[in-house]
This record gives C-alpha cells, sequence and structure tokens, in this order.
C-alpha cells in the first residue's frame, strides 16, 4: 500500500496499531505458555502432596549450587536483554549487537551447565525409563519426581533454545539494519518472550531444588 | 459458461476470487477468505471421512449380533469417529472456517492482525491431520478419543503415537487461530466499533477465542507427558509407580470440557445473526446474549469434574463441580430466552438459514436440558457411559454446533461465492437433516435410560427397535448432509449473482461487495450505530 510506511503490514492503519497488534500477540502467547507449563506444575504440586517424603529425598539428589549458578546466569541474560531492548529504543545500534549477543551467550551458558546436570543425572542413574537405579520402598514416587524434573527443565530448555535461536535471528536482522527507534517491534516482543522463559526457571528453581529437601 | 455471456460483457471486478490463480496463489495466500476456503475444503474432508466411520457404527448396530465389525475393528471406527470429528472438525469448524472470512469484514479490517500466522495455522492444521491420516490407513486407534490411561500408554498396541502426535500438532493450530482473533478483534476494529457495537458473532468468536487459547495448552502437554509415557514405558500416569491415571482424566477434561464450549459458542453467535436477520428485528437484550458468550466461556474451565463423577474423585468435588455445571444452564438459557423474544412478533421470512437456526434452538435445548441430568450425581451415575451420553452430546454437537455452522454457510455464501444457492433444496435439505437428525439420536435417549452402554458392538435383542430407528435416521441425516454439498458446488457456476446483500442484513459484511475485493472494502468504513438496526420492533401486518 503506498500510503502506508515501509514497515507497516498491509493490513494496518498505522505503525502504532501495528505495535499494539504485535505486543498483544506475545502477551496471548505467553499466556498459553503459562497454562502450558502449568499441566506440569500440577502434576508436580498433586504428586508433591502425595508423596512429600519420596519427593524430599528425590530433590536431595539434586546440585543446588548449580541450579544457583544457573538462576544467576539466566537473571544476567535477562538483563542484558533488558538492555538490548532500550539500545534498540534509543536508537543505539552498537549496544543493541552486544546485548544480543550477550543474551545469546549466556542463554548457551546456562544450556552448557544444565547438560552438565543431566549427565550427572544419567551417571547416578536417575533417568527414568532409561537408566533408573533407586530401589527401595519409595523408588517408584521418586522416579515420578525424576520424570517430572526432566520433563520440566527439559520443556524449559526447548523453549531457551528456540529463544536464542530467534534472538540469533534478531541479531542477524539488527546487523543489517532492520532495526530503528522508530520501528523495533521484535526486539521488544523477544524480550518478552526471553523474560518469560526466565521466570519460568525462576519457579522451577525453588520447586525442584530448594522446597523439596527441607521436607520430611 | 455461455448462460452468463451477459456477465461477462459488463467489465469484469476483480475480487478475491480472481485476482490471481493457481495452486500457488492459494498454497501462500495469506488472504483471510483464503485461508478460510481452504479450512472449508480441508473440514469437508474431514467430516466426510469422521462421518464414514459414523455410518460403519450405525450399520454394525443395526444387528443385535456383532456381525459386520470384529469388536477390535468396532473399537477402532469409534475411536477414529470421534478423534477426527471433535479434533479435525468440530473445534475448527465455526472459527476457522465462516471466523476467518468474516470476522475481518464485519469489523471493518483489511485482513487478520497477523495474516502469515493464520496460514500457519491451516498448515498445522493439515500436518496434524496427515499424522492422524497415517495412524487411521496404518492400522488405526482403539483407546477412544478420550486416550485414558493405562490402557493408552501401557496395554493398547494400535498407532496412539502418531495419533497423539497429531492432536498435539493440531492443538496449536486451534491456539494460534484463537490468539490472532483476540489480537484481530483489540487491534482492528474499524472508527467508531466500540464494543456493544460489535456483532455477538464477534463476541462469541472472542469468548471462544479465550478458551482456545487457555484450555489447548494444557490438552498439547497432557498428550506429550502421554507420549512420553508411552515412548520410555514408564511416567507419571504410571499406577505401578504409585502415579495416578485420575490425573490424567483431570488433565484432559480441563480441556476437552472447556472444549465443548470451543465447539458450541461459535454456533451460538451464528444463531444470533440469523435470528436477527431473518425476523427483521434487533436481537432482543443484546449485552445479556453478548455477556453470556463470556460467562459460557468462564463457567466452562470450572466444570471439568462432571466427566469424573464415577472416577473416583473426592464426593466433595463432585458436589461442587456438579453445582458448576448447573451454573452453565444460565448463559445457555440467556441465550434461548433472547433468540426466542427477537422471533417474537418479527417479520418471520423462513429462509434456508433461519431453518438451520431454529433447529438448532430445538435441539440445543433438548441437549441442553438432558445436560443438566447428567450434572445431577445421582442420575449421573444411572447414565455414566451409556448412550444416553452420546445422544446428550450429539444433541449440543450435531443438532447444534453442525446446525449452526450449515446455516452459517448458506448465510454467508452469496458473500463468499457471489451466487446464491437454490433455496428449495436448501430447505429441503434443512428438513431433512431435522427428521434424520432426530430419528437418529432420540432413541438413543432412550437406549441409553434403558441401560444400553456405549462402545460395545453388540448388544441384547430387546434393544434391536431403538437401533434399527436409529441406523435408519443416519441414513436419512448422511443424505441430508449430501445435498449442500452438490447443491451448494453447484451454484458456484448457475447460482443467481448475489448483490451485495441478499438478505438485506445490516453487518458491515454486507456493505461490501459480493465477493470481497483482496482488502474487503474500497474505501475503510465507519461506524455509527448499533450493529442490528433492523426495521422495528413492531411486527409489520398485512
Amino acid at each position: 500500500m503506498a500510503e502506508h510506511a515501509a514497515a507497516v503490514a498491509h493490513q494496518f492503519d498505522d505503525a502504532e496499531q501495528q505495535r499494539g497488534a504485535a505486543e498483544l500477540g506475545m502477551w496471548i502467547f505467553l499466556a498459553t505458555e503459562v497454562m502450558f507449563f502449568g499441566g506440569m506444575f500440577t502434576a508436580f504440586t498433586a504428586y508433591r502432596w502425595l508423596y512429600p517424603a519420596a519427593f524430599a529425598h528425590a530433590s536431595r539428589h539434586l546440585d543446588v549450587l548449580l541450579g544457583g549458578t544457573n538462576t544467576i546466569v539466566l537473571i544476567g541474560s535477562s538483563l542484558t536483554m533488558v538492555l538490548a531492548v532500550h539500545g534498540a529504543r534509543e536508537g543505539h545500534r552498537r549496544s543493541l549487537l552486544v546485548c544480543l549477543a550477550l543474551t545469546m551467550l549466556l542463554g548457551g551458558v546456562f544450556l552448557g551447565i544444565k547438560a552438565i546436570e543431566w549427565t550427572h543425572k544419567w551417571e547416578d542413574g536417575l533417568v527414568p525409563g532409561l537408566r533408573f537405579t533407586l530401589t527401595g520402598a519409595d523408588a517408584g514416587p521418586q522416579e515420578l519426581f525424576f520424570f517430572l524434573y526432566f520433563a520440566m527443565t527439559g520443556v524449559h530448555a526447548l523453549h531457551l533454545i528456540i529463544g536464542i535461536g530467534v534472538v540469533g535471528v534478531i541479531l542477524a536482522l539488527a546487523w543489517r539494519g532492520h532495526y530503528t527507534a522508530e520501528y523495533h517491534n521484535p526486539v521488544e516482543v523477544t524480550g518478552l518472550y526471553w523474560h518469560f522463559v526466565d521466570i519460568v526457571w525462576i519457579f522451577l528453581l525453588p520447586m525442584l531444588y530448594l522446597i523439596g529437601r527441607h521436607g520430611p | 459458461m455461455t448462460t452468463a455471456a451477459a456477465v461477462v460483457a459488463e467489465e469484469p471486478r476483480l475480487h478475491y476470487l480472481n485476482e490471481s490463480y493457481g495452486v500457488r496463489s492459494w498454497l501462500l495466500t495469506t488472504d483471510h477468505k483464503r485461508v478460510g476456503l481452504l479450512y472449508l475444503i480441508s473440514l469437508t474432508g474431514a467430516f466426510f471421512v469422521g462421518g464414514f466411520f459414523a455410518v460403519m457404527l450405525r450399520l454394525e448396530l443395526l444387528t443385535p449380533a456383532g456381525d459386520l465389525l470384529q469388536a477390535e475393528t468396532y473399537n477402532k471406527f469409534f475411536t477414529m469417529h470421534g478423534v477426527i470429528m471433535v479434533f479435525f472438525f468440530l473445534v475448527p469448524s465455526i472459527p476457522a472456517v465462516l471466523g476467518n472470512f468474516v470476522l475481518p469484514l464485519m469489523i471493518g479490517a483489511r485482513d487478520v492482525a497477523f495474516p502469515r500466522l493464520n496460514l500457519l495455522s491451516w498448515y498445522l492444521y493439515v500436518l496434524g491431520a496427515s499424522f492422524t491420516t497415517y495412524a487411521v490407513v496404518t492400522g488405526g486407534v482403539d483407546t477412544g478419543w478420550t486416550f485414558y490411561t493405562p490402557y493408552s500408554t501401557m496395554s493398547s498396541t494400535t498407532q496412539v503415537m502418531p495419533t497423539a502426535i497429531g492432536i498435539f500438532i493440531v492443538g496449536f493450530s486451534s491456539i494460534l487461530t484463537g490468539l490472532n482473533f483476540v489480537v484481530t478483534i483489540h487491534r482492528m476494529r474499524a472508527p467508531g466499533l466500540t464494543w456493544f457495537r460489535l456483532p455477538l458473532f464477534v463476541w462469541s468468536l472472542y469468548g471462544t477465542s479465550l478458551i482456545q487459547i487457555l484450555a489447548t495448552p494444557v490438552l498439547a502437554i497432557t498428550v506429550m507427558l502421554l507420549g512420553l509415557e508411552r515412548l520410555l514405558h514408564v511416567g507419571i500416569f504410571d499406577p505401578a509407580l504409585g502415579g495416578d491415571p485420575v490425573l490424567f482424566q483431570h488433565l484432559f477434561w480441563f480441556y476437552s470440557h472447556p472444549a465443548v464450549y470451543i465447539m458450541i459458542l461459535p454456533g451460538m453467535g451464528v444463531i444470533s445473526e440469523l435470528v436477527t436477520c431473518f425476523a427483521r428485528k434487533r436481537i432482543f437484550g443484546y449485552h445479556y446474549v453478548a455477556f453470556s458468550s463470556i460467562a459460557i466461556a468462564v463457567f466452562g474451565f470450572l466444570v471439568w469434574g462432571h466427566h469424573l463423577f464415577v472416577a473416583g474423585q473426592s464426593v466433595y468435588a463432585a458436589m461442587v463441580f456438579s453445582l458448576l455445571s448447573y451454573l452453565v444452564a444460565i448463559p445457555s438459557a440467556v441465550k434461548v430466552f433472547n433468540w426466542t423474544a427477537t422471533l417474537h412478533k418479527g417479520t418471520i421470512e423462513f429462509r434456508t438459514p433461519l431453518l438451520y437456526a431454529l433447529g438448532f434452538i430445538g435441539l440445543f435445548t433438548i441437549g441442553g436440558l438432558t445436560g443438566l441430568f447428567l450434572a445431577s450425581l445421582g442420575m449421573d451415575v444411572h447414565v455414566t457411559d451409556t448412550y444416553f451420553v452420546i445422544a446428550h452430546f450429539h444433541y449440543i454437537m450435531v443438532g447444534g454446533m453442525v446446525m449452526g455452522y450449515m446455516g452459517g454457510v448458506h448465510y454467508w455464501w452469496p458473500k463468499i461465492s457471489g451466487r446464491m444457492y437454490p433455496e428449495g433444496w436448501g430447505r429441503l435439505a434443512a428438513l431433512i437433516i431435522f427428521i434424520g437428525f432426530n430419528l437418529t439420536f432420540f432413541p438413543q435417549f432412550i437406549l441409553g435410560y434403558l441401560g444400553m452402554p456405549r462402545r460395545y458392538h453388540a448388544y441384547p435383542d430387546e434393544f434391536q427397535v431403538l437401533n434399527v430407528m436409529s441406523t435408519a435416521g443416519a441414513s436419512i441425516l448422511g443424505v441430508g448432509y449430501l445435498l449442500p454439498m452438490i447443491y451448494l458446488l453447484w451454484s458456484l457456476r448457475y447460482g443467481e449473482p448475489a448483490g451485495n446483500n441478499p438478505w438485506d442484513a445490516t453487518g458491515l459484511e454486507w456493505r461490501t461487495p459480493s465477493p470481497p475485493p483482496r482488502d474487503n472494502f474500497a474505501t475503510a468504513p465507519t461506524v455509527s450505530g448499533e450493529p442490528y438496526a433492523y426495521p422495528g420492533r413492531e411486527p409489520v401486518h398485512g
């Protein structure tokens, strides 16, 4: 459409409408993500309530130091993401590029530490279905715990991998100068997504690593 | 084309159907109208495949002995009937076909907010359908459409995984459609089109989209856990580990009960449009009808436990779920009463869409009232897993939703195709469907009350008369569904040109030519009044 500015898609009247639609769309998407993770949180809560002792035992197999380090890494990545969005708003191309790259890097560090943790679980025989060596009266419920542990941290890691990929695309587009102080919706909505993935971890850490070990 | 020579002689007008040609222009389209038609074609296919399985089930039940299908085959056929009809026809039906086509037109927009996402939804639908088709042709699946564990994860040797993957994928199609619609309704309305000037179909799509957004992800994660469990032979619903199969039922119905409202709410929206247009009257109680859609969406999330009355959930939970289930009757009844009041003293034209609407109102009322039987704890125990439940469900889904879908397809067909369908054939088909439907499903209420259980391929002799009636009705119903298929295709070439507004209706979609141009409106419309400014409240005598 000739009367529209170049960056405004044909179905929108103006940039403001486009920005509002993109932001609302991402918020709604995040609502669906809350429900998606919510199913697993519900299952975890139900079983923790049924088997408090077994879940406490299982929780003590987790490495709080690595989990805590990862929390700091991920919060750090949220900081760099915020700074990237700020850079985009101000039209500072260099700070946008540097911060996006740092965000990707920190996301990668998180995944690396997570991989180390998973390897330890494999070596300790704590992987349900594939290599689970715990025995004893509450081995069954402990296996439930680790099923949920792998399902939740696995789905979270998948979200982070997707996030790193998306930030990579944004970085490439920013490199080519796609974003200006006037138009940078993709940076903003990617930021929302990144923070969401971060927040999921903020809930996973206490639930899996912290609360359990102080149980009975 | 010889008869159309006079038309061709006029200046050919560019519209969404003739602005470009070729398979590529359709498969890569981002036009919401073309995406709607892509859905129309795929869903019609799904409907007839699901219908084929229904016909086979009814043929088997013609005689008390299990003679046409083996028990295992019968299990697969009712499962595939359920899976295809629920996930690949009913859930997407009105939103994906009619919603996609008319929502942007109704709110005066050029397209939905995210046109490429809209096309992606259709591709996800096709991908999900491919997985499920693969499951069907490589032996089928026999768990029932509900996939109850531990049978589905530990015992069944059929194609559970490809079916589950298909449902997982098609769920995202549904989520993205809902997301697109909510953003479109929030951000893309024409100037002056305030929330209380929106057509009621838009309100119902909004309620539907909320459910799609918030409930479908729970199905996705549940199916994912089920798949993991089946793959690793260990999992969280496994009783051997202390896992709880009832938890699966909770998670499954947390989606699948609201999904029933995904299936019925858009139908209710269509009926609101049809009733006011063909009674030539304002809708009675606009605000109540609008908010009842939202109320149904909200209550819908709080009643899933009524599927677990005999599954061993806490008796106190069951009492609360029973009470909450009754609450759904209130907004549903608000709609029925308001439609009836709208018809009262209206100037009624018995056109095909209105016949479907009247069918909807009657059949939905029966389906809804029998739902109250099922919401009561004592009565439900008596009829659980009998044909009473089947009849209730089909009165809502087929008597309600499919009637609404057919009514909507006929109502907007002139806008979609630019041609009128043959009115006489339309009325005849509507009548055949109504008769066939009642003959099929009313006997099933009685069968269920007498104790005939669902999901068996054989039954005692004393149930045969009612089963023969039901099968006879199903064949009439089948004819009723084939007829529109034929005459709607016929009308594409031979139908009367429709003109912009053949119904003299008030919606924005009727202000633009039929079929509409690519960008819907030549000049962006503005709105300055109520949605249903029909001639008046008073009847026209004489």
